[in-house]
């Protein structure tokens, strides 16, 4: 009997969302327990900051160069690797309950089996997956949980926001006390919300294992993306007139502009509203119009969201500890990206290659039985990536990593991180949207971050950003531009290209918009 | 808001052994993935897709010489919907078909556009597997 996994990822969630990372908004007690008694890490990159690509870095142990997922709406081939397959085929029992996206979800055809509810876990192994109950952020259409949310409990079908307007954009609709974007009020029972649907489905998987298995479950929340729309009955958890505005959000307006007119041009134009780059942002919404307040409610409302998943994974360990696995079981926690919640004066995420998409909460609790003795908790300084995540799995099963895996098994403190050569984390973004195309690629290392962009729409390739992580945390100067860190720049960006993977091509073609 | 999307593919293939499959209405569903079913009524055409909805269209042109068929979509989502199939004799016993989507809102134009990019390969895997495809 070999050691079990439990992968928990939820969808964009910031690094200071977890109180073991300094948050003080969220209560996060289950997760910083298990930060605790496992290794914290302080500067895990995703490969994406959007969902798609970012997802099947974590199935694939791949960069998006190279799983060829270069945005949103790009499908994974079913016959990708993954490391649940590896899994699979080394004896153990593998599902994935929750938000999976190696699909695009807007689908007017049904070509995509991850869109048939029930299809995969029916068809036997999906991407190495014995069981995949899928679920997102609302409860329309074909997915597993808004079919048991209609099958079960109709009325409250309609009560989750709408996530796209009438045409099809993501909605820019205002809700709550202030008016805030993608918040609503959701009547929802709590019972009912998708976040406690993925913990029962989760705890039913389990349910049905004997106790003998080896397993690895992807326990997938699709909170606390927006829509910040959590039952309406938890919501005073946490009053939003009592939350703090972010660090990275400057209240004066004339300094918000300052800052994003020393960066490249799309971040003001967005801002400004006379260009949305990409989809994942409300094409009928200005940040500009922002107010202080709904800044306050978002955060309020997400914080709810990470209450939520907190408590829902506590009930997921409890049922393991019930069955007598806990000792054997690793528990890895994660994200697939941030959100910008307010940093800049701004929401969601898009071609910004800051901390508030890029630093991400990564907790690694090793199966106590595995780590008797040998390992004392830690906290993990180095860069790491969600392309690491693969082999990480890899390596608890007692296999070799893959030979189409491109990280490393996560380093278990600084010096093992130093001995691995754990320097660099790089972050790529490619998009093409109605003849807007922006394509960015990052390098963090050395406590620098380093960006360039590639021709395109609105950038002629000369530009870049360049940011001291020690001394800038907030990423407010850009010294792209400055002389005295000019020999910085030259040697990051020559260290990007030279371990930036070749991209695959031809590119594989959108299939939808996400 | 409009959007276009613009899909094309070479056939080895005679061009109208091509149009003879990618022209006739009926057999829309033998090469479009996710469309399971079409039928034809005059200039109406109903096709049903994957997950069994079924969504209705007026055939706008049907042109066998200029080997042109464009249809659109009748959906009240749908303010706007233009599709166009052109299959152009490249007069070296192949062609190149040009599938083009052009919708408002623009999202649907995505959307239907990548369905399109999977059309074209099926079409020309079929034609290319079994140029007699057409007469079956």
């Amino acid at each position: 009997m070999g050691r079990k996994i439990l992968f928990v990822t939820t969808d964009q969630q910031r690094y200071d969302a977890l109180g073991c990372n300094g948050g003080m908004i969220a209560r996060t007690p289950v997760v910083d327990g298990l930060a605790a008694q496992g290794i914290r890490y302080e500067r895990a990159h995703p490969q994406s900051v959007v969902c798609m690509p970012s997802r099947s870095t974590m199935l694939t142990g791949q960069h998006p160069s190279t799983h060829g997922v270069w945005m949103n709406g790009i499908t994974l081939p079913t016959d990708a690797p993954s490391v649940a397959s590896l899994l699979k085929d080394a004896g153990y029992r593998t599902a994935l309950v929750g938000k999976a996206h190696f699909q695009p979800f807007l689908d007017p055809f049904g070509r995509f089996e991850e869109n048939r509810a029930g299809q995969p876990s029916v068809a036997g192994a999906h991407r190495g997956f014995d069981h995949f109950e899928s679920a997102t952020h609302g409860a329309m259409g074909p997915l597993d949980y808004a079919q048991w949310i209609q099958a079960n409990h109709p009325e409250a079908a309609g009560m989750f926001y709408p996530v796209l307007d009438g045409n099809l954009e993501v909605n820019a609709m205002g809700g709550g006390d202030t008016g805030a974007p993608q918040v609503h009020h959701n009547a929802i029972e709590r019972e009912w919300y998708h976040t406690d649907w993925v913990a029962d489905r989760t705890i039913s998987w389990l349910d049905s294992l004997s106790v003998d298995d080896d397993w690895f479950c992807w326990m997938s929340f699709p909170d606390p993306h927006h829509p910040w729309d959590p039952p309406a009955s938890e919501v005073s958890r946490v009053p939003w007139k009592d939350v703090p505005l972010p660090a990275g959000y400057p209240t004066d307006a004339a300094e918000r502009e300052r800052l994003l007119d020393a960066k490249p041009r799309h971040w003001k134009a967005w801002y400004d509203g006379s260009l949305v780059s990409n989809y994942e942002a409300p094409l009928d919404w200005v940040p500009a119009t922002m107010t202080a307040d709904q800044v306050r409610e978002v955060n309020a409302r997400n914080a709810v969201e990470c209450e939520l998943i907190d408590e829902a994974l506590g009930r997921v360990l409890a049922a393991i500890a019930a069955r007598g696995w806990d000792d054997d079981v690793d528990v890895i926690f994660t994200t697939d990206h941030g959100e910008l919640q307010g940093d800049f004066g701004l929401l969601f995420k898009g071609p910004y290659h800051v901390d508030g998409l890029m630093r991400l909460p990564l907790v690694w609790r090793p199966a106590p039985s595995a780590a008797a003795g040998s390992l004392a908790p830690s906290t993990v300084t180095r860069p790491v990536g969600l392309v690491d995540l693969a082999p990480t799995f890899a390596q608890i099963a007692g296999l070799a990593p893959a030979e189409w895996m491109e990280g490393k098994a996560l380093p278990i403190d600084d010096a093992d991180a130093d001995a691995r050569g754990f320097e660099r984390v790089l972050t790529e973004w490619d998009s093409e949207l109605f003849g807007v195309d922006v394509h960015v690629r990052s390098i963090t290392r050395d406590g620098w971050l380093c960006t360039t962009y590639l021709p395109g729409h609105s950038h002629d390739g000369s530009e870049g950003e360049l940011y001291d992580l020690h001394d800038d945390p907030l990423q407010r100067v850009n010294r792209w531009d400055d002389p005295a860190v000019a020999s910085v720049r030259s040697d990051l960006l020559a260290d990007l290209w030279d371990h930036q993977p070749a991209q695959v091509r031809p590119l594989r073609g959108l299939e939808a918009p996400v | 808001m409009y959007g276009t999307v613009r899909q094309d593919i070479r056939i080895h293939r005679p061009a109208e052994e091509v149009w003879a499959l990618a022209g006739d209405p009926a057999r829309l569903h033998e090469w479009f993935p996710g469309i399971d079913d079409c039928s034809v009524d005059g200039n109406r055409r109903t096709i049903t897709t994957g997950s069994g909805l079924p969504l209705p269209e007026e055939i706008l042109t049907n042109d066998s010489v200029l080997r042109r068929f464009q249809y659109r979509l009748d959906l009240p989502i749908i303010t706007h919907h233009c599709g166009t199939i052109d299959v152009i004799d490249l007069h070296d016993e192949t062609c190149l078909v040009v599938y083009s989507t052009e919708a408002d809102p623009r999202t649907m134009a995505l959307a239907i556009g990548g369905g399109t990019r999977g059309a074209l390969h099926e079409l020309k895997r079929l034609l290319e597997l079994d140029p007699r495809k057409d007469q079956d």
